[in-house]
């Protein structure tokens, strides 16, 4: 048997469809778990008081990538048939950043507003129709800014293509990263904590 | 606008004169368990189909399609709307973001009333209007939407899943939305802490 099934046709769209299903409930419970329903506790990453999205998300990148790693090294998964989105650098860069913005503005990002749609913030759902707007604008604007969209066209390329390293120390740099970050967020938190009740005596 | 957020905010005003009995919410899990289970959820999303999670790609089929309803001649001239709305020849609707998108609404809300976390209510500090907080919702929704599809994606898509296979764009868009995140961070403190 070889991943990803999906090409390897094991079975059709529809079928797809139903795990697209399956896949969004756990996506959506594991979102729920992590506090991410909750905008206050999303921004609270950008305050340095409660760091779960930093933690939540590099663990989860950490162990999807060596997941991913590991059945491609064993010959289980055909790493050149997972999808790569196409990196045109201008363009991720500047919407990178209009992002991250509008993260610290809005509270949410798309995902983690559904889940805090489903648990009943009114908060999200307003940041939903704002989302659906700015996605109509964008649409609109996009004849006279897709050159721009275009720009800076790099095809499929990952750090270990573009740095012409080993697909197996990149992931090693990235799991050595995402622990240097885990030990500055719990040191950071606690910090900020005995600053806080500093403050309050 | 204003009259979007008097009707909301007297939604969630009449809601206050009910005696609720308030059953105690469990608090929220450790956040490496809940990053182990995210990340072998997306791991099964790679190995099974080929692809990572997503989100605001969902929300952009359907503005495609419903604009594309509206104004079929307008939304033939636009490249943006072609992609999501297809040859015609498949339903763009019966699509794998919009139905994993749904799933994410069914299970936060199965997770949240297990712990018994689904409640009306709006997210903010305390020294903020609930008014201003419904107008800044707006507002970064507006941002976040128009920027991920400037990025093409957006949490989920990019950082979550473009990080995980090492997409060098995706690490790119995740430094970036920090960076701007933390840079903008100061001038909305009043609406956090």
């Amino acid at each position: 048997m070889n991943a990803p099934f999906f090409k390897f046709e094991y079975f059709n769209r529809d079928v797809s469809l139903i795990i697209a299903f399956a896949i969004g409930i756990a996506f959506g419970i594991a979102l729920e778990k992590g506090g991410f329903g909750r905008a206050t506790i999303l921004a609270s990453q950008f305050y340095f008081t409660n760091m779960r999205v930093l933690k939540v998300m590099f663990t989860a990148i950490v162990t999807a990538m060596l997941g991913l790693y590991f059945f491609s090294v064993i010959g289980f998964v055909d790493l050149s048939l997972v999808y790569l989105t196409q990196t045109n650098m201008l363009p991720m860069v500047v919407g990178g950043l209009v992002a991250g913005v509008g993260f610290v503005i809005g509270g949410y990002c798309p995902g983690t507003s559904v889940v805090a749609f489903a648990t009943g913030k009114i908060d999200a759902v307003v940041y939903v129709l704002g989302m659906i707007f700015g996605i109509f604008v964008f649409g609109e604007m996009f004849p006279s800014i897709e050159n721009i969209f275009n720009s800076g066209f790099m095809g499929n390329v990952t750090i270990p293509s573009y740095f012409n390293l080993s697909y197996g120390l990149v992931v090693f740099l990235v799991v050595l990263m995402a622990l240097g970050a885990f030990a500055a967020a719990e040191w950071g938190e606690k910090k900020m904590s005995e600053k806080s009740g500093k403050e309050k005596v | 606008m204003t009259s979007i957020t008097k009707i909301l905010t007297h939604a969630f005003e009449k809601d206050e004169g009910h005696v609720h009995i308030h059953i105690k919410e469990k608090p929220y899990s450790n956040p490496y368990l809940v990053g182990v289970g995210l990340g072998l959820v997306l791991l099964a999303a790679f190995v099974i189909m080929g692809r990572g999670l997503g989100a605001s790609g969902a929300l952009s089929t359907a503005v495609a399609v419903t604009v594309n309803k509206i104004a079929p001649k307008h939304a033939a001239q636009n490249n943006f709307y072609k992609e999501y709305v297809g040859d015609e020849t498949t339903n763009p609707l019966m699509d794998w973001l919009i139905f994993q998108t749904i799933g994410v609404l069914v299970g936060g809300f199965i997770s949240g009333t297990v712990s018994h976390r689904v409640k009306k209510g709006i997210e903010k500090g305390p020294r903020i209007s609930t008014r201003m907080r419904l107008v800044y919702a707006f507002i970064g929704g507006g941002l976040l939407g128009w920027g991920a599809k400037l990025a093409r994606g957006c949490m989920s898509g990019q950082a979550l899943s473009g990080g995980a296979v090492l997409n060098l764009g995706s690490w790119v868009f995740m430094m970036m939305v920090f960076v701007g995140g933390y840079a903008a961070a100061y001038f909305m403190r009043r609406q956090w802490i």
